[in-house]
C-alpha cells in the first residue's frame, strides 16, 4: 500500500472518529501518582546488556499530570556479526522522555517527547495521542501519531577509542489506532491497529552481507562486502486481544499479532499469559510467546557474487526465524496502609527465557572447519535470558 | 476508492451509534471485575516498553502492541 493511501485512508478514519468524541458525559481521571525504580539484565547471543531506570508519574492537578522517565542501557560483547568481524563493543544508550497529560471529560490528551542517545546513533521522537471513551465506558477509543528522527553512525575506531562516522538520517512515522472494548462482565478485547513508513539511512552498518569468492567454487571460501538497503519501508501491524477473568478470582489473556511490510516480511505473533493473586499480597504471572517470521526479499545468507542485486542484506532480524519466550513475574505488595506520603508499594521480579532458532542465518563462526564450505554451515540459534526487577511506590 | 468502502460503512455504523441513545450492557455496578487490577491491558509500562525494545531489536515485526521504545540496538 502507498504511503499516501495510508495517510488519506487515516485521515478520514481521524475525521469520522473526531465525530464520535462529540459524545461525552462526564470525567475520565488520571492513574494515581507513582514512581519506578527499574534493573534489567539480558544476557544472550554473546551480548550482555544491563539497563536502569527511574520514572516518576506525577498529578498537578485532577486534569493535568507529567511523566518523567530516565533510562540507561549498558551494552558490552557483541553479536554473532559483529564476533565474525573481529570486533567487540561497549556502549551505553541513555533515553529520556517526558510527557503531559490532560483529562478534560472522557478525553485524554497526551504529548510526550523522548531522546535516545549512543555514541554511534541518536533518535529523537515527538508523539501525541488521545483517548476517549465513550458508550457508556464500554469502548475505548486511542489515535496516536508519533515522528521520529534518527541519526545513524559507525564505530569505526575501538570499544574504548571510539571514532564514529556518520553515514546518514532517518526518519519515521508511527500511526496508532487502538480499541478497547468490554464485552460482557467478564470478557475485555481489543484491537490495535499501526502503520509505521520510513525513509532514509535504513540500514545496520555493523551488518555485512557475504558472496562467493570464486563462483560457483565453494571450496574458494567468501568475502565480506556492504549491504544495500532500500531507503523506504511501510508496515502495517494488527493486533487483537482478549482478556477473561475466570470463574475464581485470575485472568487469562490471549492475542494475536499479524505483521507485513514492503520488504515482503509477514510475521505472526501468538501470546498467552496467565495472571493469579494470591489475597491482596502476591500477583503471579506466567506467559507463552511465539514468533515466526518469513526473510525479506533482499536477504540472503550467501550472494553468489558481489553487487548480485540491487538491494543486498545479510541482517540476521531480517531472516527467517523463530522463537519461544518462556516467562514468569511475581509481584510482591507491601505498605498495604501506607506509609507518611506513600499509599502503597509493589516489588517485581521478572524472568524470561528466550529461544532463538534462525532458519536461513548460518553461523559463520563455524567457517574454517574442515567439514564446512561457505552456505553449508549449521544454521544459527542462541538463548537468552531476561531479568527484571523494579519497585514502584504509589503517592 | 474500493479499500475504502469498509471503513466509512464502518464509521457511517459507529456514527449513527454514537447518536443514538446506546445504553451500556454491562452497568457499572458489573464491573467489579474489570476493574481488577489483574485485569489490565499492561500493569507496568517501563517493562511491557523494554521486552518490547528487545523484540524489536531482534525481530523485524513492529508496532501494535500498545507501548513505544527507542533506541537501534544495533550491535
Amino acid at each position: 500500500m502507498k504511503v499516501a493511501a495510508v495517510q488519506r485512508i487515516l485521515g478520514r478514519v481521524a475525521a469520522v472518529v473526531t465525530l464520535l468524541l462529540i459524545r461525552a458525559t462526564c470525567a475520565d481521571v488520571l492513574p494515581d501518582d507513582r514512581a519506578d525504580l527499574f534493573y534489567s539484565k539480558y544476557s544472550g547471543g554473546g551480548m550482555d546488556i544491563t539497563g536502569d531506570s527511574v520514572a516518576v508519574n506525577k498529578k498537578f492537578t485532577e486534569n493535568i499530570a507529567a511523566q518523567l522517565n530516565y533510562f540507561v542501557d549498558h551494552v558490552s560483547g557483541a553479536s554473532i556479526d559483529v564476533l565474525s568481524q573481529a570486533s567487540q563493543i561497549r556502549d551505553e544508550r541513555i533515553q529520556k522522555s517526558a510527557a503531559l497529560e490532560f483529562v478534560h471529560d472522557k478525553t485524554t490528551y497526551t504529548a510526550s517527547y523522548t531522546s535516545s542517545i549512543e555514541r554511534d546513533y541518536r533518535s529523537h521522537t515527538a508523539s501525541i495521542a488521545l483517548k476517549q471513551d465513550m458508550f457508556g465506558d464500554l469502548t475505548t477509543l486511542s489515535l496516536a501519531f508519533a515522528n521520529t528522527v534518527d541519526k545513524v553512525g559507525e564505530n569505526n575506531g575501538t570499544a574504548f577509542v571510539p571514532v564514529i562516522d556518520w553515514l546518514g538520517h532517518a526518519q519515521s512515522r508511527s500511526y496508532d489506532i487502538d480499541w478497547s472494548q468490554i464485552l460482557t462482565k467478564n470478557l475485555i478485547a481489543g484491537v490495535n491497529f499501526n502503520v509505521i513508513t520510513d525513509n532514509g539511512y535504513l540500514a545496520n552498518p555493523y551488518r555485512a552481507v557475504r558472496f562467493l569468492r570464486a563462483p560457483p567454487n565453494l571450496a574458494a571460501g567468501y568475502q565480506l562486502g556492504s549491504q544495500m538497503y532500500p531507503d523506504t519501508r511501510t508496515s502495517t501491524a494488527i493486533q487483537g486481544e482478549a482478556k477473561y477473568f475466570l470463574p475464581y478470582r485470575a485472568a487469562v489473556t490471549g492475542s494475536f499479532r499479524y505483521f507485513r511490510d514492503t520488504w515482503s516480511i509477514v510475521g505472526k505473533t501468538f501470546e498467552l499469559d496467565y495472571t493469579h493473586p494470591i489475597k491482596n499480597i502476591w500477583i503471579l504471572e506466567g506467559r507463552f510467546r511465539y514468533y515466526t517470521q518469513n526473510h525479506a526479499d533482499f536477504y540472503s545468507d550467501l550472494f553468489d557474487y558481489a553487487g548480485q542485486y540491487r538491494f543486498e542484506a545479510r541482517d540476521q532480524d531480517l531472516a527467517a526465524q523463530e522463537n519461544y519466550t518462556i516467562g514468569a513475574k511475581a509481584t510482591y505488595a507491601f505498605l498495604p496502609n501506607g506509609w507518611k506520603i506513600f499509599k502503597r508499594a509493589t516489588v517485581t521480579f521478572d524472568a524470561s527465557r528466550i529461544t532463538f532458532h534462525y532458519l536461513d542465518f548460518r553461523n559463520i563462526k563455524y567457517y574454517g572447519l574442515p567439514q564446512y564450505q561457505p552456505g553449508t554451515e549449521p544454521l544459527y540459534q542462541f538463548n537468552a535470558t531476561v531479568y527484571q526487577v523494579y519497585m514502584s511506590i504509589f503517592f | 476508492m474500493p479499500a475504502f468502502r469498509p471503513l466509512a460503512v464502518a464509521g457511517l455504523v459507529l456514527m449513527t451509534a454514537a447518536c443514538s441513545n446506546l445504553q451500556p450492557w454491562v452497568k457499572p455496578y458489573e464491573r467489579d471485575k474489570l476493574a481488577d487490577p489483574i485485569m489490565g491491558w499492561d500493569r507496568d509500562a517501563i517493562s511491557a516498553q523494554y521486552l518490547d525494545h528487545i523484540r524489536e531489536t531482534r525481530e523485524a515485526s513492529r508496532g501494535a502492541t500498545g507501548s513505544a521504545g527507542g533506541g537501534c540496538g544495533c550491535n
